[in-house]
Parts: structure tokens; C-alpha cells; sequence
């Protein structure tokens, strides 16, 4: 058995700003290193843009006063930024344990989340550039000038981080690659049944009534308004409302599965 | 002198001191942890002193892992208290990990980050400024030896190096009490006998308690100050390795040997000095407090039966000879007789 005199211990609870900033910049880190992963992001909103522009801009001519392709930019927005998300990345610390060496240091359990959840909003944000400038290549210009542009970008990063905690309930809960990739199926009856691409008044029947109690509505009707109706207090209060209504679901079922995780087996 | 007792509402009943608590780096009583309804940590009371090596010994599926994991705060004690650098486990689990170091069985690191960048995440979590991150990289670096490959990304490396990148990271903040689970499983003999120096270099050098799981015996016979045995959740024996291999207390002669004779085991219990004959797979066992005054007589009477004895041989009991005392079965087999 030894006796020498051992140096301190150099570990110290680091800040809870600090905690995220250094999950945040490894998650920024990989996706750099990553551009895959974000390419489609890029690419499917402006082929589906482009397609419905294509498809539909003459069958929605008869609707007066719409800008079409105003119109449509929401939906690629919303494209864009729902479902980025470093959820895969999760499953993938926590079947390499690396996940469980972050645990084993003082970090607080929330910032291994709200890490990932800074790193994914900067991301989407940044995906939001090349789609609004393929809306000003097709000459759309905001009703709200630099205001509302900053403000569409910010409800749609938002968006985005809303949207993140299913998947990364899913992560946490399962641990399951196949699982998170699954829940994305969410996405397409939040998204699609929805005005996204055929205006409201055009809707009819049970589409149209779906699409009434859809939050998602509210959330591209508010987007919208910033690019063609100007400041409309009522439209972006529903959007934000809408947005928080899912937020609160969402960000729930993530925390209540990192808790899950980190104490495993209780 | 006052001496306070801890924790005397913990369901087990027991006691614990604090002047145990301060003097021990890892203090167990009691220790209970399910999975469903099997214990897989059964009842366990440790005792590891500071600065010491301590060698946690057993099969697989023994709770060697488990164990480490509830020290490691990675999972909830559901019975008895732990402490772990002068900290209770359960109730105080970001003071122990402030001060643990761990290297679990399986290597938890990040492939698509540099070496260099997960020892630097590592630091900032353990909210090192960044000049002592840099200091403790060069310190950790000198003594696990990765060279240049720090630079490359970890999906590159070989099996030894990540197992010396994991005990870099686990060593970044220098903590008290370094728990190393399982640290040469899958390694090549020449990593393997690179990891034993540098525990013992960590032990020696900076004093630092190390909780090494092992289900290699010579692992545990060669680098453990003591060694407890632990088979199906409970720890079946402790001592230093001599003192559990005297605990047998007999030099044994064993004979490998071919063919069948009913007669061989009683003839050899017939002669003087002999205390225990065992057969098992082609293996006669002579425990006997006399090896070399006893390895005629065992030779002239297997000379006598109609056995071909391929082999002879006089030897010390092992650590796995302990284990068979104790257990019935052999480690390496981990299914009992």
C-alpha cells in the first residue's frame, strides 16, 4: 500500500451556463464535421418548394390576392427546421457509454439536454438562410421588412426546438436508433394536415376541420403574416400559442425521459 | 472521544463510523442492488483503505460490474450505504463524482472527436480553467502514453489506445479514487502489462486508491494490495493475496493422468501427511501441508495404480484454488459444479 501524499482533487461543479456551453459546442462540432446530416434539410425543402410552386401556382391563381410563393415559404421553412435535431446522436453516446462517462462527471443532468437543444436552435437558424434566399430569388419580400425577418427566423428556430423533444424523448427512452427515426411520424399529420400548401378557404370537408384544431396552422399562419400581411398581433399571438401548446408536450416527455435515464433503475 | 455513527436508520441495521468513513476510500455495508427480482450486489460490506490497490475479484455475472456502478453513482443502491471518498453515494453523489475517476469495462468514448478535444470536454466539465486543462493534458499524456494520435480522431485508434485514452480521461481532473472496471479484458499481453505499470505508477507515484475489477487472477495476484472474492453478488472472502492463499493453508501436488482407477483417490488418502485428495477432468489434486516431503510418496502410489500420469507437478495454491475452495467451482468456469 502507498503512502505518498496525493496532490488535491482538480474537479469542481463547472456552471450550469458553462455545462451547456460544453455539450452545445461538441454537438456544433460533430455536425460541422457532419454536413450530411444537414444537407437534406436543405435539399428537400427547396425540392417540395419548387415542386408545389410548379404543381399548384396556377390552380391557386383563381385565390385573390395570393402571393403563391410567399405563400409557400413556411412551408419550406417548416421543412427545414422540423426534425433537425442531434436525437441520433444521443442514441448513438448512449450505446457507446459515452453518454454514461458524461454522467459520471458533476454536470448537471439537464444541461446533457439543454446542450444539445442550444446546438440544435443554432443549426436551425442557420438552415433557415438558404431557404429564405431562395424565396428572394423568386421575389418574395417580407411585409415587415428586417423586423419580421428576424422574428420569422426566431419563431422558426423555435419551431424547430419545440419539435426536438420527441425525438429526444424517444432517445432517451429507448436508446433506440430505429425508435427516433420512427417518431419522425409524428411529423407528417402535424405538417401535412395543415393549409401548408392549399390555402384554408380552399380546404373543404373533414381536411378542413382537421386543419382548423391543427396547431401547426397557427404556427405557418403567423409565419405567413410576417412575409405578406404585415404585423398581425392576432395571427402571430395563435402561432406563438400553438407553438407553446406542443413545446410544453414536447419539452415534458423529454425531461421526464432524461430523468428516466439518469437515474436509471431506480 | 466522540466518534458519531452514521446512518443508523439504513433498513440493514448497520453502523457506520465517520472516522471509518474519513479513513476508508470506499466503505460499503450492506450493499443491496436488484435487477427484477435477482440481487445482483447482495449484501456487500468493503472496507478499501486510502492509497491502496484493491482488487475486486470474480466471474462474470459476479456483480463486479454492478458494484462499480453503484460506486460510480451510475446506479442507486436499493439497500445499505455506500461512501466513496468520504461521500455518501446516494445522497451526496455529485461530491463523489467530483472526486472519482472511472474506466468502465467498456471503453465510453466519443470516435468522431479528437483525443486532444474529449481530454479538453472532460476538463471543462470538471470545471478546470483552461490553463489546468492543459497542464493535467500534458501530465495524463506523459503517463498514458498516446503520442501523436492525440491529434486523430478516436474512431482510428486500437483497442489498447482507447483503453488509454479512457484512463486519461478518467485521470484529467486528478481524482482521489480511480475505478477501473475490467481494464485489460481484450487487450494483447504487451498492452496488457502497459496498463499494469501504469497503475502501479498511479499508486506509487501519486498515491491514488484504485478499485480494479478483474476476472483474471493474475491480474489480481500481481497488482492488488488486497483482493476481495465475489461470487453471485456476495463477497465470499478478503485478504491480501498471500493471506488468502495461505488460507488453504497447503502446497498441492497435482497429476494429470490418463486411463481409470477406481482405487487411486483412496489409495492416496491412505498415505501420511495427505489432508484432501480431489479428482476433476483428467486432474488429481493432493493438498498436503508438505509438498516437497509428499511428491515421492504420491508419485510411487500413482506408480502403482493402472493410471498414466502424463504430468506431476508441485505448486503454491492460486487465487482460482481459493476461489474453488470457497465456491466449488473454478473462476474461469463461472457455472457451479
Amino acid at each position: 500500500m502507498t503512502v505518498v501524499h496525493a496532490d488535491p482533487v482538480l474537479g469542481r461543479q463547472a456552471g450550469f451556463r458553462r455545462d451547456i456551453n460544453s455539450v452545445a459546442g461538441r454537438a456544433l462540432r460533430q455536425t460541422w464535421r457532419e454536413p450530411t446530416s444537414v444537407i437534406p434539410a436543405v435539399f428537400v425543402p427547396a425540392f417540395f418548394y419548387v415542386v408545389n410552386l410548379g404543381a399548384l401556382e396556377d390552380i391557386t391563381s383563381h385565390v385573390s390576392g395570393l402571393d403563391y410563393k410567399a405563400f409557400l415559404i413556411p412551408m419550406a421553412i417548416a421543412f427545414a427546421v422540423t426534425g433537425m435535431t442531434r436525437a441520433p446522436a444521443l442514441v448513438t453516446d448512449i450505446q457507446d457509454g459515452y453518454f454514461d462517462r458524461l454522467c459520471l462527471t458533476p454536470i448537471r443532468r439537464s444541461a446533457l439536454l439543454l446542450g444539445l437543444m442550444v446546438a440544435d436552435v443554432a443549426v436551425l437558424v442557420l438552415l433557415c438562410i438558404p431557404v429564405l434566399l431562395m424565396g428572394f430569388v423568386f421575389g418574395v419580400r417580407f411585409e415587415t421588412g428586417l423586423a419580421g425577418l428576424v422574428l420569422f427566423v426566431v419563431i422558426c428556430g423555435l419551431w424547430g426546438l419545440v419539435f426536438t423533444g420527441f425525438p429526444y424523448a424517444v432517445a432517451l427512452k429507448t436508446g433506440n436508433p430505429a425508435a427516433v427515426n420512427a417518431c419522425f411520424v409524428i411529423f407528417f399529420p402535424l405538417f401535412f394536415l395543415t393549409d401548408a400548401v392549399i390555402p384554408k378557404g380552399a380546404l373543404t370537408g373533414w381536411f378542413s376541420t382537421i386543419a382548423t384544431y391543427n396547431p401547426v396552422t397557427y404556427l405557418l399562419g403567423a409565419l405567413r403574416s410576417l412575409i405578406t400581411t404585415g404585423w398581425d398581433a392576432t395571427a402571430l399571438v395563435e402561432g406563438v400559442a400553438a407553438m407553446a401548446g406542443i413545446g410544453c408536450l414536447s419539452m415534458f416527455l423529454a425531461f421526464l425521459a432524461l430523468r428516466g435515464r439518469v437515474r436509471s433503475g431506480d | 472521544m466522540n466518534d458519531p455513527i452514521w446512518y443508523l436508520d439504513d433498513p440493514s441495521g448497520s453502523v457506520v463510523r465517520e472516522s471509518e468513513v474519513s479513513a476508508s476510500a470506499v466503505l460499503t455495508r450492506g450493499l443491496v442492488r436488484r435487477f427484477g427480482s435477482v440481487n445482483a450486489v447482495d449484501g456487500i460490506d468493503l472496507s478499501v483503505k486510502r492509497g491502496e490497490i484493491y482488487g475486486f475479484l470474480g466471474p462474470n455475472g459476479a456483480g463486479k460490474s454492478t458494484a462499480v456502478r453503484v460506486l460510480c453513482t451510475l446506479l442507486r443502491p436499493h439497500e445499505g450505504v455506500a461512501f466513496v471518498a468520504g461521500h455518501d453515494v446516494a445522497r451526496h453523489p455529485q461530491d463523489v463524482r467530483l472526486r472519482i475517476g472511472v474506466a468502465l469495462q467498456e471503453t465510453a468514448l466519443d470516435d468522431r472527436q479528437t483525443g486532444r478535444e474529449l481530454l479538453h470536454l472532460q476538463g471543462r466539465l470538471y470545471g478546470m480553467t483552461a490553463t489546468q486543462v492543459r497542464d493535467r493534458m500534458n501530465a495524463v499524456l506523459d503517463l498514458v502514453d498516446i503520442g501523436d494520435a492525440i491529434d486523430r480522431r478516436i474512431g482510428t485508434y486500437s483497442g489498447g489506445m482507447k483503453r488509454r485514452l479512457d484512463l486519461a480521461a478518467a485521470l484529467i481532473h486528478r481524482p482521489e479514487v480511480l475505478f477501473l472496471d475490467e481494464p485489460t479484458t481484450g487487450l494483447d499481453p504487451m498492452s496488457r502489462a502497459s496498463v499494469w505499470a501504469e497503475i502501479r505508477r498511479l499508486n506509487t507515484e501519486l498515491g491514488m486508491t484504485i478499485f480494479l475489477t478483474t476476472q483474471y487472477l493474475d491480474e489480481a495476484d500481481a497488482l492488488a494490495d488486497r483482493v476481495g472474492i465475489i461470487d453471485q453478488g456476495r463477497v465470499v472472502a478478503e485478504g491480501t493475496p498471500q493471506e488468502l492463499k495461505r488460507s488453504i493453508g497447503q502446497d498441492l501436488i497435482v497429476a494429470e493422468v490418463e486411463g481409470d482407477d477406481p482405487t487411486v483417490l483412496a489409495s492416496l488418502r491412505l498415505l501420511d501427511g495427505i489432508d484432501a485428495v480431489s479428482y476433476e477432468a483428467g486432474r488429481i489434486v493432493v493438498s498436503t501441508k508438505d509438498g516437497p516431503a509428499e511428491l515421492s510418496p504420491v508419485a510411487i502410489a500413482l506408480n502403482a495404480t493402472s493410471l498414466r500420469v502424463r504430468a506431476l507437478t508441485l505448486r503454491t495454491p492460486t487465487l482460482d484454488d481459493v476461489f474453488m475452495e470457497l465456491t466449488g467451482y473454478h473462476i474461469r468456469e463461472a457455472v457451479p459444479a
